[in-house]
């Protein structure tokens, strides 16, 4: 499909996966995850992508520009554990052309 | 011991639905849930948001979506249970149920129906190997009596409202307050943060910025906390911290919760139920419905909420009258009694003879 774009995504034991991802579902990364099952259900994207729970938080590792964190995201990670600089929440990035060749690694589970 | 047809855990929107469809049967309902209010996360989390997936509703708030819901089932007289938690539940001789709240409230029900949601949001606690050995011995998720402060050295962990307000509070109790948060920014209300910086210039707060709980010293009681610091130049230093209450304030996450511990059988964090039919656990009499439930192709919405509260009630029904006979009847044919004497009806058509 043309409007599919190619991510990597390293799940919580290391294993990385490179895989295709619609841009025209309407899907942020943590669906993504979950459409591919790279996470067991119920560890991830619990309250729903409200940006509420943290646990589809990830780490960015390409260089991707990225939509800018609004205020939920930012107070969710700011009192998530496990935290880094380039922590994000997978369900505040939607699956757009911009997003080829993201590079992410999801963080432990807590 | 309040008693009733069907004991609903949980109020948002498929609790207080299953009222509506279990008074069209003339079974009588009560609701616990341990937030405040009814609608569950739709009046707690997200009142303002809109849905766009209710039949009929182009676009309702969450907010007016419980409204209504309560509106629709007044009729039918809901008990309720707010603010407290179900805690246990026992299987009694003739088939019913006893559930008891973390608050010592007794229900009795031959029926009971789990619309906990995503469960009961409970503190989020930090990675410390050891914390759980001084919960409540100094370790503190939720401030319930300020005056045990009273003098006291407390260390407050987190960057967020909380955090802020009880560190804004308890400047005037203990006898110092320091605040920890791992970002030199607060993530709160500005009067909240000019507020904590004022305290901070008077003495009355001590700020450590950017560091981390790391650990818990003591040996029955807390008597300290590992601070680990980072300075400008992301040189780390750690040291322990005197203090008589550690107090980490992290926000909340879902987790079923006691319900877990209930002998139903659990699977992806969820109950798993009987879809084939009409949404019962694994003990029987005890239902699941909504988001609290899990099946082959399962999806967590609010309209699939709704119609395994419909089809619970069907078994409910039976449960509760064995063998008595009923069929389905359509509310435009027959109407609807409320508990309350009201009916609501299609207004009957005149006939007039012609002379």
């Amino acid at each position: 499909m043309e409007q599919d774009i190619n991510i990597t995504i390293t799940d919580r034991q290391g294993t990385i996966h490179k895989i295709l991802a619609p841009t025209d579902m309407a899907m942020n990364l943590m669906e993504v995850v979950r459409s591919y099952e790279l996470a067991e259900e119920g560890t991830i994207g619990v309250c729903g992508g409200m940006a509420m729970c943290a646990s589809c938080q990830c780490y960015v590792t390409s260089t991707t520009e990225l939509p800018e964190m609004q205020d939920d995201e930012e107070a969710m990670l700011s009192e998530a554990f496990h935290v880094k600089e380039n922590s994000r929440l997978g369900c505040q990035i939607q699956m757009t052309p911009e997003m080829e060749g993201l590079e992410v690694e999801l963080a432990p589970e807590s | 011991m309040i008693t009733t047809d069907i004991l609903i855990i949980g109020a948002g929107p498929t609790g207080l639905f299953t009222v509506f469809e279990a008074g069209l049967l003339k079974l009588k309902c009560h609701l616990i849930d341990a937030l405040p209010q009814p609608g569950g996360q739709c009046s707690e989390i997200y009142p303002k948001k809109p849905i766009y997936d209710i039949p009929a509703y182009p676009e309702i708030l969450a907010g007016d979506l419980t409204e209504r819901l309560l509106e629709q089932c007044k009729q039918f007289e809901p008990g309720f249970t707010l603010g407290e938690r179900a805690e246990t539940i026992e299987k009694q001789e003739d088939g019913s149920f006893i559930v008891t709240t973390n608050k010592g409230t007794k229900h009795q029900a031959p029926v009971v129906a789990i619309a906990g949601g995503l469960g009961s949001f409970e503190p989020r606690k930090p990675l410390i190997h050891n914390i759980k050995d001084f919960e409540d011995k100094g370790v503190e998720y939720i401030i319930k009596d300020p005056e045990i402060y009273r003098n006291k050295k407390v260390v407050i962990a987190g960057g967020g409202d909380s955090a802020l307000d009880w560190s804004i509070f308890l400047s005037d109790v203990a006898k110092q307050v320091t605040l920890i948060h791992r970002r030199n920014e607060f993530r709160g209300h500005l009067d909240s943060v000019d507020k904590v910086q004022e305290l901070k210039n008077a003495g009355k707060i001590k700020l450590i910025t950017p560091a981390e709980v790391m650990g818990i010293v003591g040996d029955y009681e807390l008597k300290a906390v590992v601070v680990k610091e980072s300075d400008d130049i992301h040189i780390e230093k750690e040291y322990e911290l005197e203090c008589d209450h550690f107090i980490p304030l992290f926000g909340l996450s879902p987790k079923l919760g006691p319900i877990a511990n209930w002998g139903l059988e659990i699977e992806k964090n969820a109950i798993k139920v009987d879809n084939s039919l009409d949404y019962q656990t694994n003990i029987p009499g005890i239902f699941a419905i909504g988001d609290v439930n899990t099946y082959p192709g399962k999806l967590k919405l609010i309209l699939c909420g709704f119609h395994e509260a419909t089809l619970m009630c069907q078994s409910a029904y039976q449960i509760i009258n064995p063998g008595k006979r009923y069929v389905m009847k359509y509310t435009t044919v027959s109407g609807v009694d409320g508990f309350d004497g009201t009916r609501k009806e299609a207004p009957k058509a005149v006939v007039k003879k012609i002379e």
